[in-house]
């Protein structure tokens, strides 16, 4: 569908650094080809007035479970990896295939491939193919792959192939059937529990090999301060290794768990408090290059169960921006590195031209009012479940219009 | 809470104030005076049970349901002989299966047991929090017969009435559980009989010691104002009361101990080792027992220490007062509607 150009005028252009920019920004096809204070619209264009809005890029959220378009949209998300975990996994290039198309046009889908034949973690799955079929990365899925020379042989292949890979960094071996964080919490609550130091083994362990290697290492979520002590110190080397977290780590610490509400259960658990103020620093000083969201909607028959019984993981969608800009206002990061840690960062990752204001960028939108007051309600979700563990909070920070493309889809 | 005119000692508040949970979830939180008024409500039922006679109308017209999701023998019999005891109907649900995974089936169950007006609920379930899900959609009053690794909180109260009988029938007066050196021995990581009665006993006042190898000691208990040993004989230097945990079989085999005979080694309670107790020290277990593995039968049976048929006895007495004093604001009773 080819429709007028669009141009957004009155907006704050949100751009990779410095203070948003007051301007326009002019769109033909799905590509931005002007933006800045001069910019001004044809006389054919579409005009969107964002009345003096943030006007920033799509959300690129590297790491979801689910293709859940209403929630993405809400939270301000045009593209989304989707990691491998399905059913089936995505370790066929016909399924590669089909999860690319998945969300077209409103939203594009970035299919992980899983690193492993039905993700168990043994055999090398067929990533060339995968990749020719439109994954954009490799993923180890929710589970860490824990034989060591699988992992070397795995990265050496996606090295060949200049796929990063999605890492998930637990030990399994010392997790086993955790569910919490080993503290006084756990303790308390008689929580299956596992020290916090099966991150580090795991970073560190990943590192290593990544480095061997030669490869490109993105660990999903890095969540404890060992585990990014070990990625600070290889940035710092020049190991190619990029670090995640989503806001459940920056926002919660393993107190809330008192309740035993399994919306709180997550992978990685919940950590100690100061594990959490260690991720807002590893934000701050750049150890974390990325915040996704790692939706993964999961209904009354997967959450309304004993904790231990309930399997892991928040509706995120929703909350991600809301979220990281609490980060902005408590002068964390500013909102230039905000949208990097959200778009260009993983955009860049996935090897995909988007996540940036720039010219010949594809022309993902979003218009945003920072400071727009709400509350977070699991019964009211746009997402196909209500899993929030922020439920009841109030948070500011609202996606008023969204553009995938140059076509408005919110 | 202030009670402008208290009716009876003065250790607790009057009515329904003195006890003001709907649930008897766990012991964690409670107030000493909460804990003290259970096992004060308790003493009269421990006399009536040694009565010929030991039937009250109390909870007459009453149904109690015993939804038991986890296998128990002499828990369900002593909450069954409770209920009956003080007249209500009393109805035993089994709902163990150790191959179904109960999902959506355990909140179903709730809501059936609730659709049926049960007056109480009393459940076991082998996951941590289970007991509190299903309190959260029932009417009534719901007591935790056991979650998980969480807790047990009518064994701990079992316990401090069985320590508090005991030394008052050697004449101790004063307060029972002030500076009581107890010691809790085996399975610390996995036992929510532990956690119950390292609640109820620091909250009461007692020192209280736990004793496990490193891989079944839970982080950070310290947290819980007890302290931790891995010495046995260290830990049992001058106890008062040495409570000895059930470790299941299958973790003796090699995952988190050796074997039963190196676990004896270092933590099976003998006559020799329970002589580095102090002098009079009272032994414990919550049953059932690894004889000849965590405790020597010389040591269990021996009639001037072991108070683990007491404990059973005592264990029906604060199964009464609970339901009672749980069913309460239900029946309508004087100071608590």
């Amino acid at each position: 569908m080819i429709s007028a150009p669009l141009t957004i005028i009155n907006a704050r252009l949100v751009l990779p650094s410095g203070d948003p920019v007051a301007g326009a920004l002019r769109t033909e096809g799905d590509r931005i080809v002007a933006l800045g204070p001069d910019v001004v619209p044809a006389p054919d264009d579409r005009v969107f007035d964002a009345r003096g809005q943030l006007v920033t890029p799509g959300i690129v959220d590297l790491g979801v479970f689910a293709v859940d378009k209403p929630a993405f949209h809400f939270g301000g998300i045009t593209r989304a990896a989707l990691m491998p975990d399905q059913g089936p996994p995505l370790d066929h290039p016909a399924r590669v295939r089909f999860a690319a198309q998945s969300g077209k046009p409103g939203l594009w889908v970035h299919p992980l491939a899983a690193a492993t034949r039905a993700l168990d973690g043994s055999e090398i799955a067929e990533i060339a193919l995968m990749r020719d079929a439109g994954a954009r990365a490799v993923s180890t899925g929710r589970a860490w792959i824990a034989d060591s020379g699988t992992m070397l042989r795995l990265l050496r292949y996606c090295a060949m192939l200049d796929l990063v890979v999605v890492s998930h960094a637990e030990d399994s071996g010392i997790t086993g059937q955790a569910v919490a964080t080993a503290s006084e919490m756990a303790t308390r609550l008689g929580l299956p529990s596992a020290p916090a130091e099966a991150e580090a083994l795991a970073v560190a362990r990943d590192i290593a090999l990544a480095e061997l290697a030669g490869a490109r290492l993105h660990l999903r979520q890095v969540t404890t301060a060992a585990g990014l002590d070990l990625v600070r110190a290889a940035k710092r080397r020049g190991v190619a290794v990029t670090a995640g977290v989503t806001p459940a780590h920056f926002m919660l610490s393993d107190t809330a768990l008192a309740g035993f509400r399994t919306f709180l259960r997550l992978s990685p658990p919940l950590r100690s408090e100061a594990d959490r103020k260690a991720v807002i620093a590893a934000i701050a000083d750049g150890t974390i290059d990325v915040i996704a969201s790692g939706h993964d909607p999961r209904g009354p028959e997967d959450k309304r169960l004993p904790f231990a019984d309930a399997e892991p993981g928040m509706a995120g969608a929703e909350t991600v921006l809301p979220m990281t800009l609490s980060l902005v206002r408590d002068g964390v990061i500013d909102l230039a590195r905000a949208f990097r840690l959200l778009a260009a960062t993983p955009a860049t990752l996935l090897n995909v031209p988007a996540g940036v204001l720039a010219i010949d960028h594809a022309a993902d939108l979003a218009v945003i009012d920072p400071d727009r007051p709400w509350i977070v309600d699991s019964d009211k979700m746009a997402a196909s479940a209500g899993n929030t563990p922020f439920d009841r909070q109030p948070v500011q920070g609202r996606v008023t219009a969204l553009f995938k493309g140059a076509a408005q889809v919110a | 809470m202030t009670a402008p005119s208290l009716p009876n000692t003065g250790r607790y508040p009057a009515g329904g104030a003195a006890f003001p949970h709907r649930d008897l979830l766990g012991l964690a939180g409670l107030a000493p005076h909460e804990l003290l008024y259970l096992l004060d409500e308790a003493e009269p039922w421990v006399a009536l049970n040694r009565q010929p006679h030991k039937r009250a109308e109390v909870l007459a017209g009453l149904t109690i349901i015993n939804a038991f999701f986890e296998n128990s023998t002499r828990t369900l019999l002593s909450f069954e002989i409770a209920g009956k005891r003080l007249g209500a109907d009393v109805v035993n649900m089994h709902a163990a299966t150790s191959s179904v995974k109960k999902g959506e089936t355990l909140i179903d169950t709730a809501l059936t047991l609730n659709a049926m007006r049960a007056d109480a609920i009393v459940i076991r379930h082998a996951s941590s929090g289970a007991v509190r899900l299903i309190a959260d959609k029932v009417d009534c009053p719901v007591l935790n017969a056991g979650d998980g690794q969480h807790e047990h909180p009518t064994q701990g109260l079992l316990d401090a009435l069985t320590i508090r009988s005991a030394l008052r029938a050697r004449g101790e007066t004063g307060e029972p559980f002030a500076g009581l050196k107890v010691v809790i021995c085996g399975d610390i990581l996995h036992s929510r009989v532990a956690r119950s009665n390292i609640h109820a006993l620091t909250t009461l006042g007692a020192e209280v010691r736990v004793c496990a190898p490193p891989a079944l000691m839970p982080a950070e208990i310290e947290q819980l104002k007890v302290t931790p040993f891995h010495d046995f004989d260290a830990a049992l230097a001058g106890a008062d009361v040495v409570m000895m945990l059930r470790l299941q079989l299958e973790r003796m085999q090699g995952q988190f101990v050796p074997s039963p005979r190196e676990y004896r080694h270092l933590y099976g309670l003998t006559l020799d080792r329970l002589a580095r107790a102090a002098p009079g020290a009272l032994v414990m277990h919550p049953g059932p027992m690894n004889r000849g593995i965590e405790i020597d039968s010389n040591v269990a049976d021996h009639p001037a220490v072991s108070l683990i048929t007491t404990q059973v006895e005592m264990g029906v007495a604060i199964r009464m007062a609970c339901l009672d004093v749980l069913t309460r604001r239900a029946r309508g009773v004087e100071g608590w509607a």
